[in-house]
């Protein structure tokens, strides 16, 4: 990569704006996994009662077992979200700034 | 080519019935004379098994003692397998010409495929065995697990994954010393490589004697951790990163098969109705209720730190394993690094779900049934050959000989394919990173850099063999536990500093990596597991078994200290040079190209 493409690119609001749009998907949808995970593994570790309670009277099935599929669900559902983004908004634009820059 | 090739498994051959003896040799004299006639036949085993697999084994029976009946179709599988990988590793050699092709498999690998080896490579015997174990005696403890190990996924995705993929060339030690100097960080990052590596294969190859010494009671335990040791020398020397991909792809293909048919086994036996299925759990389980209701193991005080801990452990671990790190420089571009671990978390996750199911069908069928307990008057849960046979059980109890043949074919299988990425990560570890970028400061020749890895992975294979040997006697889930530890507080950090931190310098990544190390390290020594129950010296001076959750704040901290305070002309370099690591981290521009074949 040559001086020249580099600081094209470095000047280009697009590229910036690429770094701050993909920056703030990544760290919101990472938070989300985080708070989502240690809402299970705080309530696990504070709340255990909660977590074992049956999800219906009569059930014996707790209502952890369920979260933890659900925490594992929703993480699948969190990277497609992510891919579909990257794949449809991102990887075009970054291909027009390196068009650009390689003029 | 196959002249060379012969010869070389030959030789290897030769290396292990060595390796066998010396290991023999080195055996309290209490060990039966048999063991060294049937050693001896089954490194030969290993060695003929390309020419001729079935006379090999023929032979090898032969020299065995007579006892209990041979499981044959679990032998059968598991050589179809074998010579199934040794033709792919024989492909492979073939078209393994460069460094790129050895370490990374030059650079072809698709998205989907390396989801699959992604999933291959991380689904280990003791994320299989392993949870299905916990879930079988602890019942919901298990899950936390499951869960845990997976959530580190979408991390490595939305953080890592393209940003890997555009900045490294073989190893994660590459990324962090893209602006940063190569000498110190190289060291730092090979020496928290191989310390998770190493651990690593203990649990692996423990794992493999274990269970190939159950099902096949004559096979010793060290004989199978030999052949582990023997078939992944051949697999990873010859075949590099290419065999390595495949030989995960088809392990993955087979565990998730192989555990999807188990579960539905389970499920046709509780009539397809989950409440069912935890009510017979609950009904023959020992503890009964207390298997749905405790959030720690069964009989442990609850503890929140060490769950917080725990937690902290499996989330970022995951994200700092070396040998994961590595499969995002085998695919074609960023593109397909993102989507292959979209495809790998669909996997991982899909098992680990399945692992639910497998872990409360063992309570229901396995426990309580003489056939596979101990000692039925003293416990309705021990199984015969120790704590991982859960899973090896279940299949018997819902598919008779035949599927249990063919789970631990594919137990053995996950072994070899966890244990070929890894070594293959240690091995680059060494070549690419201290030989290479240390002591030849860069300017190796690729033949040489090759070669040099190549030896290190017979030397890395001898040494999980000896380590395996030894630690005959620890829990594998455990050892994993730890390694996880250090790739959280040491590998995991360090390298979201160098993506993500414009102001990280040379000093603040080897000292905070330094911390992680040594802090790591140094509290699991004391700790519970280490001080108390394998040294013996009584009470844990850290009480946590987890020390994730001081280390890794710690490991920021000294990070971040020992950057802002670093005034050097070099460090401010260093943050200079953020801006041009940032272009080709978000475009690619300047990214390792896939190989023309």
């Amino acid at each position: 990569m040559s001086e020249l493409i580099a600081s094209k690119i470095q000047s280009n609001p697009k590229y910036l704006q690429l770094v701050k749009r993909r920056d703030t998907l990544s760290w919101t949808l990472s938070v989300i996994v985080f708070v989502v995970y240690f809402g299970f593994t705080l309530s696990i570790a504070f709340a255990p009662g909660f977590i074992t309670q049956p999800i219906s009277a009569g059930s014996v099935i707790p209502l952890g077992i369920v979260l933890g599929i659900g925490v594992i669900v929703l993480s699948a559902l969190l990277t497609g979200v992510y891919v579909y983004k990257a794949n449809g908004t991102f990887d075009p634009i970054v291909r027009e700034i390196v068009q650009e820059a390689s003029k | 080519m196959k002249t060379i090739f012969t010869i070389l498994l030959a030789t290897l051959a030769l290396m292990a019935s060595g390796l066998v003896l010396a290991a023999d040799a080195a055996a309290s004299a209490s060990a039966p004379a048999t063991v060294g006639v049937a050693s001896s036949a089954t490194p030969a085993t290993v060695g003929a098994s390309v020419s001729a697999p079935a006379t090999a084994v023929v032979a090898a029976v032969a020299a065995a003692p007579a006892e209990p009946p041979l499981n044959w179709n679990a032998i059968v599988m598991f050589l179809i397998f074998v010579a199934v990988t040794l033709g792919i590793t024989y492909w492979a050699a073939t078209r393994t010409k460069t460094a790129t092709d050895f370490y990374a498999a030059g650079r072809g690998v698709t998205g989907l495929q390396n989801g699959m080896a992604i999933a291959g490579d991380y689904m280990s015997a003791a994320s299989f065995l392993g949870i299905a174990a916990l879930v079988y005696f602890n019942g919901f403890y298990g899950l936390i697990y499951s869960v845990g190990w997976l959530v580190g996924w979408p991390i490595i995705l939305f953080l890592i994954a393209e940003r890997l993929r555009n900045l490294g060339k073989y190893t994660y030690a590459d990324v962090v010393a893209f602006r940063l100097k190569q000498g110190p960080i190289k060291i730092m990052a090979a020496i928290s490589s191989l310390i998770v590596v190493i651990w690593y294969l203990i649990g692996q190859a423990v794992g493999a004697g274990q269970l190939l010494h159950t099902l096949i009671p004559q096979v010793s335990y060290r004989e199978a951790i030999v052949v582990v040791g023997a078939l992944i020398i051949i697999y990873v020397t010859f075949g590099g990163m290419k065999a390595t991909t495949w030989v995960q792809i088809i392990k993955a293909a087979l565990l998730l098969g192989g555990a999807t048919l188990m579960a539905i086994g389970v499920m046709s036996h509780e009539g397809f109705s989950f409440e069912k299925l935890f009510t017979d759990a609950v009904a023959i389980h020992p503890k009964h209720l207390e298997i749905l209701q405790s959030v720690v193991p069964i009989g442990a005080k609850a503890n929140p730190l060490e769950s917080i801990s725990l937690g902290l452990t499996l989330m970022f671990g995951t994200a700092g394993l070396p040998h994961i790190l590595m499969r995002f420089f085998t695919v074609t571009d960023s593109k397909a690094a993102r989507k292959s671990v979209l495809y790998g978390t669909c996997f991982i996750g899909f098992f680990y779900i399945l692992t639910f199911i497998i872990g409360f069908g063992a309570i229901v069928l396995v426990a309580n049934k003489p056939e596979y307990l101990a000692d039925i008057t003293k416990s309705i849960l021990v199984l015969k050959g120790g704590g991982s046979m859960p899973a090896v059980y279940l299949s018997h109890a819902v598919g008779g000989d035949f599927f249990l043949g063919f789970i631990a074919a594919v137990a053995f299988a996950t072994i070899l394919a966890v244990v070929s990425g890894l070594t293959l990560a240690g091995a680059s570890a060494l070549s690419h990173d201290i030989y290479a970028g240390v002591i030849k400061k860069g300017k190796a020749s690729e033949k040489e850099e090759v070669w040099v890895s190549k030896m290190s992975v017979i030397g890395l294979g001898i040494v999980a063999v000896l380590l395996g040997i030894a630690f005959e006697k620890q829990n594998v889930a455990y050892i994993v536990a730890l390694t996880f530890s250090i790739a959280a507080c040491t590998n995991f950090p360090v390298l979201i500093l160098s993506i993500f931190w414009r102001g990280l310098t040379t000093r603040g990544a080897v000292l905070g990596g330094y911390t992680g190390i040594v802090g790591s390290i140094g509290l699991l020594v004391i700790g519970p597991t280490v001080w108390t129950k394998v040294l013996g010296m009584g009470p844990a001076i850290f009480p946590y078994d987890f020390p994730t959750f001081v280390v890794l704040p710690a490991v920021l901290i000294v990070a971040y200290i020992a950057s802002v305070t670093d005034k050097s002309e070099s460090g401010q370099k260093e943050r200079e040079a953020y801006d041009a690591q940032l272009i080709r981290a978000e475009t690619g521009l300047g990214a390792e190209a896939a190989a023309v074949h």
